[in-house]
């Protein structure tokens, strides 16, 4: 059970928390994308090994979504590699 | 007779009487389960992985296609992925026309493993009960139970009374408990093996037929050619070289398919098992309760192995999420109560890929000769039909009819196939 | 009752108060502060236990929770199963068995595996009972393992708890380093957290006989606990096993024997800043033949006995060591005028001040132990020098071994925190942390005291490693693996056979796979592999140290959370009078406890459930829908989000009209159905399914502020704010009218698919015309504290009209011959709006919402879909059972369809059925079949509606 940092309640335990999928891509104009590209969009999530960027809900506490950067292989809570959290 | 001598001139002949031979002489001429060979640089099949999947699917390139000239490539130890860390839950209680086929198929093959591979896997075939308390699962149970019997795969309700005389350990789900019991399905196909054996088996008659295992291996990167097709793998040890590569290494899949800039819909996640203390034979059957979240058997050690749901969040860290794990032990305990006095020994976790639509996905990749077995949610109990439909699917380019659903042009028009969420026991 | 092997005095027992327990059938005596090993010990009984797989006698070889051998049951209030007799303090009364032999350990019928012995080396089962199948051999196999009997009850008494704390720094034991770093740690303010496996403080030196400083080590103890005690930010518990080590530093303790009446064990959750690991060292076994004969102990568990418990557990001593520690071990047994035979050390030489250290002792260096004489106790050892030759017979009664020490780096490991081989030590030490932890004394491989606690005076630690001892004529099986009766002899044909990877072997052999998990023996195994291999022990490496350190009770794990506190009700104001009115209750999804249907006495469902529908098609009904998750949304941007949310046009809505609308995955999937209105120019109010309330609250949170943060929306859940009863039926406005509101009913003023506000029965209210029946019905929601009353007054003005409560399973037959969809049902996560014939709820004039895409791109493929229809089997009375599926002909093939409902329907006095069938749309009229398991019902495809298709009545 991670120790998350919710920007407003600060560490908080993980079952606070729920998951929310990695930070994909940006979500195109459906109607300027091809085929291939929106399927692309839709099923491929990044799935590093190594730090991923991906989002939290503090569901049972102030109800605020955010995002972290964690290392798959570790659950460490890194720093952005492009700092931006 | 002549079979047997056969099968003595490919491999030492395991039975009762080649033990009691070998017992007179101190047991020091048993042979080499495996060889360890020099690594050639070039094979006409590279199987990564020397997991059930990936060493299946060496045998049956071998026995079924004549194809010999193999490698299988091992980062760790042989057996040491996700059939070390499994369940051993072998059946085919699935809910879609898609599945239930592939699975029959699977759990027949591993009833018949044994003689197959002269291994003893110590198939147990003890049926696995569900434990019913909502409505809606006991809908949707019914309705896997007439579509697999088109099948042949077997799925019976039973009462609540008769579910507690299969199963006296199971005294909790009374009426007035949070979720009280409603009733049981039986399904008499499911079973249990030991799952090293079935690793040291496929490893061990692989071999027998010239398949090479390389363990200690990695594979780094997989290597493009000119024409865009695979043209062999960079591993640790040097280049090795191959027409046809077969990515078998749940949980990893991304990680290499990335190398060569394939993009899959497949994440990583982490699932975890524990295991009590051995006790005398309490219960005999798989016990599977899908409304509270767990399943368990008991092993012929007496440890009972018991799993429970996934955690959120993608992970290559082999963790136990401690509110995850009470969670599970809170739903069995209201369910077996007598078990608050077990004793936990031993818990791990393992990582496997789960694809889009929580099917497996087999198929060969937009990389000529590149082929992907991945997205496997219990893949232990497909392991020998994965093997075998992945081993046609390689020397004929085109994939088995019992895998066809499975293949990646199902995403091209999101025609998923939706098992999920479906059961616990997977 | 003479406690023979009790010393005279000494020992950290309470001779003042004896205690009574039973072994085996048989009473004895013991005293306050023993374990069950010390008190079988101090009454000399020897034969405690039978191994596993060869069932050879055994006895007490440890003192603590390394002990492999002697395991027991306890039976009455205590009963547990598999517990070493180490680790179960003493207590009147207890009664204790041996498991895994029978009728006793003296004479154990298993035992005649010990003539097969031969015949079944490791991985033998592999190999054979192949034929005519496992499953015949299965049952006797299983029998005979499983060691302790499984717990036939629950505690009859008391309950389990679970507490978190949060800590700077959390110490994993408190021997000389765990207190050392926490008085260092408690001085300095910090929060400690210090947790003890043993009974008391003080570790390694409760057993040993030390000075620091000139005065002996236990008033160091003692000192140390009492200023522990009197800081307030410090925590010190004993009887506390660290026994996980989580992610962030989470640690996890068992504690056993707590304080508070009534409390079993109670198990804490401690996340903290630093980790000190102080778990100290377990010393290794020593590995020859027969090593595992009754009286071969650990030397450090010999000691143990004599200083701790005033216990000798035998009159003839030979201790055989590779290292210093014994040295101090001897000592301590002649100055309790015990009788030490030798010491064998496998060094060449020994160091001089070990030898100082016991002048009158014979010493033997390079001499190892080569055999052993004595099956059911140690009568004699052969001494033989490592070079080989004959050797010599030293009588005895007890031989202890030290084959060094392995700090105790479980918890270490479990961090992911790496390991090295430390030459010196000849063990495994820590290396690099990954977590903020760190290892202190002998768990860190200092196994000097004086580095741990200034003052400390105890012997240099030196060791040359001796893995198994390799003279020539050992008869007997040399065992790595005590427990699970694991030989030298299996670990190398498990690597003759080619299984040469150490967690090969572990698996092949189960090596280190028992209760104890190999604490005195992995090292063993490693070393035996390395020396057969030729290779160093770094590169064998280690099997993986995981959770629990020692076994937990799964009670303890569970704490608290049973019955109810599983996951709490959610119920609403009707509860109590649908209780009351004999309603069958039951889980409906979310947590929700609902009725399910209002028997009448005698009645059974499908009466009770008649009864119900006939009077909503025909008179008035009653339905508690307050469990419908709704939401208010307010801003100005909620016409533009709900359009990117639901598949047709909500921003068109005019205030107090209302739209039914179906919510979209991107995927294209239907996440949800439910209602939206408009109640001003910027509020809204939407409904969801019950069971689907919480998904759509994420979904809808998620997009806004992940996506959309720069929307005016924001979202309240008013679930638990509104409460509804839903008045349906052709007679619900006159009901409604009779229950009195100030809202103006007339179909003219309030059309289907409004919401009006006002008072009904003089409660505030929103009343709101939907229809999940096909009825006419009156959504009233009024708030939590008058649903009560509005009930009662409904059924009170209700009754002239024959008013009936309506359940969960009425509903379901109602919106079924309405034909209209529910989730789980006839959305099973394959269909879309078009194949329920709802394409009309697919705006084609929105450029752009959620699925839209994902659904023309899924319907671009071409194939064939499944499709919604009714369906009707020729005879009436014909029942088709929800779920069956639809074939081809009937015949036993690939399935086109699945029959996602069937009811009784009162209004046609029939069975009517719904399904989803590949190309229904285009079947109406045709047959289809059902298939059953032996039987084929041919059905008449229909429209999926079989009451009012016009939908007159929920407008009227």
């Amino acid at each position: 059970m991670m120790n998350i940092t919710c920007p407003f309640c600060g560490k908080r335990n993980e079952s606070e928390f729920i998951h929310g999928g990695p930070v994909g891509a940006v979500r195109p104009d459906p109607n300027a994308v091809s085929d291939e590209e929106w399927v692309e969009y839709l099923t491929v999530t990044p799935n590093p090994l190594g730090p991923v960027q991906e989002k939290w809900w503090h569901a049972r506490g102030c109800g605020e979504w955010f995002s972290i950067w964690r290392d798959t292989r570790t659950h460490d809570i890194v720093e952005a590699p492009d700092g931006t959290t | 007779m002549c079979i047997v001598i056969n099968i003595i001139t490919i491999m030492q002949n395991y039975s009762v009487f080649s033990l009691a031979r070998n017992a007179l002489t101190g047991h020091r001429n048993w042979p080499q389960v495996w060889r360890s060979p020099p690594l050639k640089d070039r094979y006409d099949v590279v199987v990564i992985g020397a997991g059930g999947h990936g060493l299946a699917t060496a045998y049956y390139l071998a026995k079924e296609f004549g194809i010999t000239n193999v490698a299988v490539l091992e980062r760790g130890w042989l057996g040491g992925g996700n059939i070390a860390r499994n369940t051993v839950t072998i059946r085919s209680n699935y809910m879609r026309d898609e599945s239930i086929p592939f699975y029959v198929k699977s759990v027949a093959m591993y009833e018949g493993l044994t003689d197959e591979l002269n291994f003893n896997m110590m198939h147990s075939k003890r049926t696995m009960v569900d434990v019913v308390q909502t409505w809606p699962k006991l809908r949707e149970l019914r309705r896997r139970q007439l579509v697999m019997d088109i099948y042949g795969s077997t799925y019976e309700q039973i009462t609540t009374e008769e579910l507690r005389r299969r199963i006296p350990a199971l005294t909790g789900g009374g009426p007035d408990a949070r979720l009280p019991v409603i009733c049981g399905m039986v399904h008499t196909d499911a079973g249990v093996n030991r799952h090293d054996a079935v690793a040291w088996g496929y490893a061990r008659a692989a071999d027998a037929r010239g398949v090479e295992i390389h363990q200690q291996t990695a594979v780094q990167s997989l290597l493009r050619g000119a024409d865009g097709s695979i043209e062999g793998v960079e591993t640790n040890r040097g280049t090795v070289r191959a027409k046809k590569v077969v990515v078998a290494v749940s949980g990893h899949t991304t990680t290499l398919t990335e190398t060569a800039g394939l993009k899959l819909p497949l994440r990583t996640m982490n699932l975890t098992a524990f295991v009590s203390e051995p006790v005398k034979p309490l219960v005999d059957v798989i016990v599977n309760c899908p409304d509270s979240g767990f399943y368990f058997s008991q092993s012929d050690k007496g440890e009972m192995v018991i799993g429970g749901a996934p955690d959120m969040g993608q992970s290559f860290r082999r963790d136990i999420k401690q509110h995850v794990f009470e969670d599970t032990v809170t739903a069995m305990l209201s369910l077996f109560p007598s078990f608050k006095k077990l004793k936990l020994m031993r818990q791990w976790g393992g990582h496997l890929d789960i694809a889009h639509d929580a099917s497996p996905i087999m198929d060969q990749t937009e990389m000529p000769g590149l082929f992907v077995t991945a997205g496997w949610w219990g893949g232990y109990k497909a392991i020998p039909a994965g093997g075998l439909t992945l081993a046609h699917l390689v020397a004929k380019g085109e994939p088995h009819p019992l895998m066809a659903p499975f293949t990646l042009g199902r995403f091209r028009h999101l025609d998923f196939v939706m098992e999920a969420g479906t059961t616990t026991a997977r | 009752m003479v406690q023979r092997n009790r010393r005279a005095s000494g020992g950290r027992i309470d001779r003042n108060r004896p205690l009574h327990f039973t072994f085996n059938g048989k009473l004895y005596e013991g005293f306050e502060g023993d374990t069950l090993a010390s008190a079988l010990l101090a009454n000399g009984i020897r034969l405690t236990a039978r191994s596993f797989k060869y069932h050879r006698p055994r006895s007490i070889m440890g003192h603590g929770v390394e002990e492999p051998a002697t395991l027991v049951e306890l039976d009455g209030e205590d009963a547990s199963g598999n517990r070493p007799a180490t680790t179960v303090p003493l207590r009147d009364g207890l009664s204790a068995r041996s498991v895994n032999c029978w009728p006793s350990p003296e004479f154990d019928l298993g035992g005649i595996n010990q003539l097969l012995s031969r015949f079944i080396p490791a991985g033998f089962y592999y190999k054979t009972f192949k034929w005519p199948n496992w499953h015949l051999f299965e049952p006797s196999i299983r029998r005979a393992a499983g060691l302790a009997a499984a717990p036939e009850s629950p505690p009859a008494s008391g309950h389990f708890e679970a507490r978190n704390a949060h800590a700077d720094v959390l110490i994993a034991g408190a021997g000389p380093a765990g207190l050392q770093a926490a008085l260092e740690a408690g001085r300095a303010g910090k929060r400690v957290f210090l947790a003890d496996e043993g009974a008391e403080a003080g570790g390694s030196l409760l057993n040993r006989n030390l000075s620091i400083g000139g005065r002996s080590a236990l008033d160091w103890v003692e000192d140390a606990v009492a200023e522990l005690r009197g800081m307030e930010n410090v925590t010190h518990l004993q009887n506390a096993t660290v026994w996980a080590y989580r992610e962030h530093n989470l640690m996890i303790v068992n504690e056993r024997e707590p304080e508070l009446d009534g409390v079993l064990e109670r198990s804490w959750r401690v996340r903290v800043g630093e980790v000190v690991i102080a778990t100290g060292a377990t010393e290794r076994a020593m590995v020859f033949g027969d090593n595992d004969r009754p009286g071969v102990m650990l030397a450090s568990s010999v000691q143990a006995y004599v200083n701790r418990w005033g216990v000798t557990p035998g009159q003839r001593m030979v201790l055989f060591t590779n290292n210093n520690s014994v040295y101090a071990v001897a000592a301590d047994l002649a100055a309790a005028g015990m009788q030490v035979e030798a010491i064998l050390d496998c060094r060449k030489t020994v160091p001089p001040e070990a030898v100082k250290l016991v002048p009158d002792i014979p010493v033997h260096a390079a001499t190892v132990a080569g055999d052993v004489r004595g099956r059911k106790g140690v009568r004699a050892v052969k001494a033989v020098p490592v070079t080989g030759g004959a050797g010599r017979w030293i009588d005895c009664d007890v031989l202890g071994c030290s084959g060094g020490w392995n700090p105790t780096v479980h918890l270490w490991s479990q961090s992911r925190s790496t390991l090295r081989f430390d030459e010196d030590l000849a063990a495994f030490v820590p290396d690099e942390a990954v977590q903020n932890c760190r290892a202190v004394g002998a768990a860190a491989g200092d196994l000097t005291l004086d580095r741990i606690v200034g003052g400390g005076e105890d012997l240099a630690y030196a060791i040359e490693p001796l893995w198994r001892v390799n003279v020539p004529g050992q008869r007997g099986k040399a065992f790595l693996d005590v427990q699970n009766d694991v030989s030298v002899s299996d670990v190398h044909l498990a690597l003759r056979e080619g299984y040469d990877n150490v967690e090969h072997v572990k698996r092949y052999t189960t090596g280190g796979m028992g209760i104890d998990q190999g604490k005195t023996g992995n090292i063993n195994i490693i070393g035996t592999v390395a020396m057969q291999k030729g290779v160093p022990l770094q590169e064998v490496g280690t099997t993986t140290f995981r959770s629990p350190y020692t076994p937990v009770s799964f009670g303890a794990i569970g704490g608290l959370r049973e019955g109810w506190r599983l996951f709490p009700y959610r119920h609403t104001p009707v509860t109590q009078w649908n209780k009351d009115h004999g309603a069958v209750m039951y889980e409906a999804g979310a947590r929700w406890r609902r009725p399910g249907y209002f028997p009448k006495p005698g009645e059974g469902l499908q009466e009770a459930v008649n009864r119900e529908c006939r009077a909503v098609r025909e008179g008035v009904g009653v339905y508690d829908g307050s469990p419908l998750g709704t939401f208010e949304l307010k801003g100005r941007d909620v016409p533009k989000f709900l359009d990117f949310i639901y598949s047709n046009i909500m921003s068109t809505l005019k205030p107090g009209d209302g739209r039914y609308g179906l919510m979209l995955s991107e995927d294209g999937l239907i996440l949800d159905d439910g209602v939206a209105f408009r109640l001003d120019e910027h509020r809204w109010m939407i409904s969801t399914s019950t069971g689907h309330a919480d998904a759509v609250n994420q979904h809808m949170e998620k997009l806004l502020q992940t996506e959309f943060p720069d929307w005016q929306v924001l979202i309240t859940t008013v679930t638990s704010q509104w409460n509804n009863a839903t008045i349906c039926g052709p007679k619900a406005r006159e009901v409604l009218q009779a229950v009195d509101s100030d809202i103006d009913l007339s179909p003219e003023a309030f059309p289907f698919m409004s919401f009006r506000e006002g008072t009904v029965a003089g409660f505030p209210a929103r009343v709101v015309r939907v229809s999940f029946t096909g009825e006419l019905s009156y959504e009233v929601n009024v708030a939590p504290r008058h649903m009560a009353a509005l009930w009662d007054k409904v059924m009170e003005v209700g009754a002239p009209f024959g008013i009936l409560p309506v359940g969960s399973e009425s509903s379901h037959v109602l919106r079924v011959e309405k034909g209209f969809l529910s989730l789980g049902h006839e959305v099973d996560g394959t269909v879309d709006a078009y194949d329920l014939g709802m394409g009309w709820v697919m705006s084609k004039k929105k450029p752009d919402y959620l699925g839209k895409r994902s659904v023309q791109l899924r319907r671009s493929g071409g194939g064939t879909r499944r499709e919604l229809v009714g369906i009707l089997a020729d005879d009436p009375n014909q029942q088709i059972p929800e779920g069956a599926p639809l074939t081809p002909g009937g015949r036993k093939e690939a399935t086109d369809g699945l029959v996602t409902a069937c009811v009784w329907s009162v209004v046609n006095n029939r069975w009517v059925g719904l399904a989803l069938l590949e190309d229904g749309h285009a079947r109406q009229g045709e047959t289809a079949h059902v298939r059953l398991k032996d039987d084929v019902i041919p059905v008449t495809v229909t429209k999926p509606v079989f009451h009012d298709p016009e939908g007159k009545l929920l407008r009227s």
